[in-house]
């Protein structure tokens, strides 16, 4: 809960939900916890957000050890009740795979349903209310604590780069890199005009890599932002518990309320994801 | 907010839960829904073609049914036949053997006639002869007149 009433706290308030936990090297030469963001942008690009790591690779071992289990007791045999709620999220995915991508890769589909279902867990801990957990690791210790790993440019960049590499693997070994090269300088724009054509490579060349480019960028931002904004309404939903109680109860209602209206926006930004990376992979697969 | 190692760090975890998913999640829930999907069409194809077995057993007992029926008919016809054939050979045997019985004693009857007759006969001789000679009151011999006696005797 905020404090204090002051402006000064509230921003504090703020400050201190959006902050991560940063591990790296001190200005002075020594490894630790930062404590303040000046702190953390000084440690530069060698430091790691413990809190987004600790919770994303949590919960992406939970999603492992539950279809995990599922995995072990499949058979042909009638299912039982998660493993049929299991079967229904990998049908579902298999669709969706089957709907957009129509080449033969064994590892689209799995790569689709860990997307989904990570991020989908993920983001979910964005319903948990926000000063459930930072407060009960202060009590800890731990000065800072964000939970939602998805409001990490990091965890969602991450993820887009490990896609964005598959792309640039498929593309080369699908098309040879000739193929690729040529698809990255030879179109949109054609001539059959020699002097023309070489004309317009560097200018096909530019336009291919920014939407090249654009695709894992806007697949991390997009994620980003849907969850960062998200997780900023409920800080600020959370600001009114401090003023009164009218304020109180009309945060209490609020916060159901966009907490309702969140399970849309956790749901359907773990979708596209995972569509949109099925999507792209399609295009590597394919010669335009 | 900064970017920093962490996305790195994400990068592995993310190769990582994939690799692991690709592995060891996948294949054995699409395998199992796979097989689930052929045996209930299995099932469904068995269903179908016992049904078909069942629509055709039913025509081949109806078929069967029917050959029964003719058959029965055919044996009854074959009997009534057999009857009507016995009663007449009975009757064709009952009329063979009434006509050779009526030959038989017919024959019997003119043997015995015959036999009567020729004793009558011989007798009516004697009788002629012990008449006569009785009349005659002299002894006839027999011996020579024994020629006579018997033409007399023949026309008798």
């Amino acid at each position: 809960m905020a404090s204090g009433e002051t402006l000064g706290s509230s921003t504090d308030y703020i400050k201190h939900h959006l902050q991560n936990l940063t591990f790296g090297q001190h200005s002075d030469g020594s490894w630790g916890f930062a404590h303040g963001a000046q702190e953390a942008k000084e440690m530069g690009f060698w430091a790691i957000h413990v809190d987004t790591m600790f919770w994303s690779v949590l919960l992406g071992v939970v999603f492992l050890c539950l279809f995990r289990r599922a995995a072990v007791r499949a058979s042909a045999g009638v299912p039982g009740g998660f493993l049929n709620f299991v079967e229904m999220i990998i049908e579902f995915i298999d669709n969706n795979v089957r709907s957009s991508f129509s080449h033969k890769n064994d590892m689209v589909a799995p790569l689709a349903l860990t997307l989904f279902v990570w991020i989908l867990l993920m983001n979910t801990m964005d319903l948990v209310p926000v000063d459930w957990i930072p407060m009960l690791a202060q009590l800890m210790g731990i000065e800072y604590m964000k939970v939602v790993p998805t409001t990490d440019p990091n965890a969602t960049t991450g993820m887009a780069l490990g896609v964005f590499g598959l792309t640039l693997f498929y593309s080369i070994k699908i098309k040879g890199p000739l193929g690729f090269a040529s698809e990255l300088t030879m179109q949109p724009f054609q001539a059959k005009n020699p002097a023309l054509k070489i004309l317009f490579i560097p200018m096909n060349f530019f336009l291919e890599v920014v939407s090249l480019i654009s695709k894992p960028i806007s697949l991390s931002l997009r994620l980003f932002g849907n969850l960062f904004a998200g997780e900023m309404i409920f800080i600020l939903i959370a600001l009114l518990f401090s003023g009164g109680l009218v304020f109180a109860v009309a945060g209490g209602v609020l916060q159901w309320a966009w907490a309702v209206f969140h399970i849309l926006i956790v749901l359907l930004q773990a979708f596209i994801f995972m569509t949109l990376t099925i999507v792209y992979l399609e295009m590597a697969h394919s010669d335009h | 907010m900064n970017i920093n190692a962490t996305l790195i760090g994400q990068t592995i975890a993310f190769a990582v839960f994939v690799w692991f998913c690709m592995k060891f999640i996948w294949p054995p829930i699409v395998g199992a829904l796979n097989e689930r999907k052929t045996q209930i069409a299995d099932g469904l194809a068995a269903a179908e073609e016992g049904r078909r077995d069942k629509a055709k057993a039913e025509g081949d007992v109806a078929e069967m049914l029917n050959e029964a029926k003719d058959q029965a008919q055919e044996i009854i016809r074959r009997a009534e036949r057999r009857e009507t054939e016995m009663v007449e050979e009975a009757k064709a045997n009952a009329r063979t053997e009434g006509e050779r019985i009526l030959l038989a004693a017919r024959g019997e009857i003119d043997k015995e006639m015959n036999l009567a007759r020729e004793e009558l006969r011989k007798d009516v001789a004697q009788l002629a002869v012990a008449g006569a000679s009785q009349i005659l009151s002299r002894e006839v011999d027999s011996s020579a007149h024994s020629r006579l006696l018997d033409e007399l005797a023949k026309e008798l």
